[in-house]
């Protein structure tokens, strides 16, 4: 009898383990709704995705990329599975004539109230029928305080023979061929073939005394002591000052450049309703303020800037005068120019 | 029917026509070829047939892809710019290639001639670098060439020098980069064609009077030319398309074909050009691994 029993109990346990592992299994791959989003590399903390998955009981599964092509290249080979990726202002243009975003449901995004108009309604998607501003910045002169000792106020410094082989720029023709065509006073996306072989010629003088073109990692040369001046992005020059306070950031008289991040649906993303969530939820003041201090990029949400780290606002490389500002150009895509560009990018390193 | 030794014996079952026997034994030789086919065909001849299909399309105005069948990239190839970048590549590659032989050649030819006991120790130190990615040891480059880094420390410290030495960043750098990274794939092939080399041949070279030398040149060298040339085209070929390295140890200083075609595909944003450039690669490697089967034909018909 008690054999009889034991057997019994045993079988019981048996069946209870499977019961729990079945139950494990059918809750692991029952619909737990998943979210795909594609970013930029360091561009959202952890916290955040774990904080949007608690609250909506849901799966982020994060993807990321380091340029505006390699996103785009991705999305133009067709489905993908993204529901979120988070274009450049002009590459938000490309995406929408190339028929690759979703226009947004604004009554889903009632946050989106919080963005400060200065971000809204740009050039890029009039009227932000597919676009949320996520993140801005400059493009501008970081530089060691310790070496360069004059005051800096314009491209021209980088043309002074005294920084000769100091000076580190992004690897980005449009930055550069850009920043020659202001320094000519000319707009940054210019398409007059005069003008920009103009800034080529221009350009030409300056390449000996770059020592490097370095997209991934422009701060690394300023803070090894490697380069004392660099065109660079904003972001990256307040993390260069946040861990060298000898390294600060001025927009140059010329202008210099503007953009912005912002977060899109593509088309093809399988749960967009969950993406508009997403995009409501980065858009709230408190998470916004998390972003901001885990990134020192610039924050177009106004109502998150009562909570930001009064020091972080302060930063000039991050938040630069608001008169330096109204002169920055954005980079618009210029077609069939993009072509030129590439042959006096290719010629100037071709040194020809 | 004589019997071969040491093979034994196999039945043919006599109602079983032999022209069946054949058809199956085709089948199934398919059957084993078919894996390897598939994965060719989807990842090899797949791709590369897009690829010169874009090559005679245009760019669009947004970066896309236009279909129009014109050769207008392939004459834009033509121009000096283009032609001279391939040049610049070329050189690299060679002087990478030579470099390679003359550094690696040696350090076999000690491998091979070690005793065996040591032989697998020296062959382990070869292949230890591998063991880290080479983007960990491109970087640990940089921090050893920098103006402000461990070499330049080193030789300030000898009292030689009394301002460092500008080294990273230059085409030195970058042919550095390139031989550090390709020098086991010189060493590897060699020193398996030195070691089956059969002794008793350099023996015989030396009972009729030949110096060491002239072993080494008439005798051990020929022999080693199957090692010598896998080395070189293994180097040689993905030199040539290398984009990396120019980028990090060079500063993206200058471009070379590997740097202009990526810069097609993403800057750019012109597929077209990017892939009548990768195409006019493709064909340069072809020529180059036709000398190499022409080097091994040769080869063939001496042994």
């Amino acid at each position: 009898m008690e054999k009889k029993n034991n057997r019994y109990s045993l079988l019981l346990v048996g069946l209870a383990v499977l019961l729990v592992v079945g139950l494990v299994f059918t809750v692991g791959r029952s619909k737990k709704p998943t979210l795909n989003v594609y970013n930029w590399s360091e561009y959202l903390p952890a916290e955040i995705i774990t904080a949007f998955e608690k609250e909506f009981g849901v799966k982020v599964n994060y993807d990321t990329y380091s340029s505006n092509e390699e996103m785009l290249a991705k999305l133009s080979t067709g489905a993908t599975g993204y529901d979120i990726v988070v274009p450049s202002d002009y590459a938000v243009s490309i995406m929408i004539h190339q028929d690759l975003a979703l226009p947004l449901d604004k009554e889903a995004l009632p946050n989106l109230a919080n963005i400060d108009p200065r971000f809204l309604d740009l050039y890029f998607d009039p009227g932000n029928v597919y676009s949320v501003p996520y993140l801005w910045g400059t493009l501008g002169i970081a530089y060691n305080k310790t070496k360069v000792e004059e005051p800096v106020t314009s491209w021209e410094i980088l043309w002074d023979p005294k920084y000769k082989g100091r000076i580190v720029v992004v690897d980005d023709m449009r930055e550069i061929i850009g920043m020659a065509l202001q320094t000519l006073g000319k707009s940054r996306n210019s398409t007059d073939p005069a003008e920009l072989m103009a800034a080529k010629a221009k350009l030409a003088t300056l390449v000996p005394a770059i020592k490097a073109f370095d997209s991934d990692n422009p701060k690394g040369h300023l803070l090894s002591g490697e380069a004392w001046l660099g065109v660079l992005w904003s972001g990256d020059a307040a993390l260069a000052g946040m861990e060298n306070p000898d390294i600060t950031y001025v927009l140059p008289e010329e202008g210099g450049g503007l953009w912005m991040e912002n977060l899109v649906i593509p088309k093809g993303s399988r749960n967009p309703e969950l993406a508009h969530e997403f995009i409501n939820f980065i858009l709230r003041p408190e998470v916004s303020a998390k972003l901001a201090e885990a990134f020192p990029h610039g924050n177009p949400n106004q109502a998150a800037h009562a909570l930001i780290d009064p020091e972080i606002l302060n930063n000039p490389a991050s938040y630069p005068p608001a008169e330096a500002l109204e002169k920055a150009e954005w980079l618009i895509d210029v077609g069939e120019a993009t072509v030129l560009y590439d042959q006096i990018w290719t010629e100037i390193k071709g040194g020809r | 029917m004589s019997a071969i030794p040491g093979v034994p014996r196999v039945k043919i079952k006599s109602d079983e026509p032999i022209g069946e026997r054949a058809g199956s034994r085709r089948v199934d030789r398919l059957l084993l070829l078919a894996p390897g086919m598939i994965w060719l065909f989807l990842l090899g001849i797949l791709p590369l047939g897009l690829i010169l299909v874009y090559s005679f399309a245009q760019r669009g105005t947004y970066g896309g892809v236009v279909l129009n069948w014109n050769v207008d990239n392939y004459i834009r190839i033509a121009d000096p710019l283009y032609l001279g970048i391939f040049v610049r590549s070329l050189i690299l590659a060679l002087e990478t290639t030579i470099i390679c032989l003359v550094a690696g050649y040696p350090l076999a030819y000690a491998i091979a001639t070690a005793p065996p006991r040591h032989k697998n120790l020296l062959l382990l130190l070869v292949v230890i670098p591998f063991w880290t990615n080479f983007l960990i040891r491109t970087y640990a480059w940089i921090i050893i060439l920098r103006t402000e880094g461990l070499l330049n420390a080193l030789l300030l410290a000898t009292g030689l020098f009394r301002e460092p030495l500008s080294m990273l960043y230059t085409p030195g750098a970058v042919l550095l980069g390139f031989v550090y990274n390709w020098l086991p794939f010189m060493v590897l092939p060699i020193y398996a064609s030195i070691e089956k080399i059969n002794r008793s041949l350099i023996e015989a070279a030396m009972d009729l009077g030949a110096r060491g030398w002239q072993i080494l040149v008439r005798v051990i060298i020929p022999l080693s030319l199957p090692g010598i040339a896998a080395g070189s085209i293994l180097i040689f070929i993905p030199s040539l398309a290398m984009f990396a390295i120019p980028d990090l140890m060079g500063g993206a200083r200058a471009v070379y074909i590997g740097n202009l075609i990526k810069n097609q595909f993403l800057a750019a944003r012109n597929w077209p050009f990017g892939s009548a450039l990768s195409i006019c690669l493709v064909l340069v490697m072809l020529v180059s691994l036709f000398l190499y089967a022409r080097v091994m034909r040769r080869e063939g018909t001496w042994s």
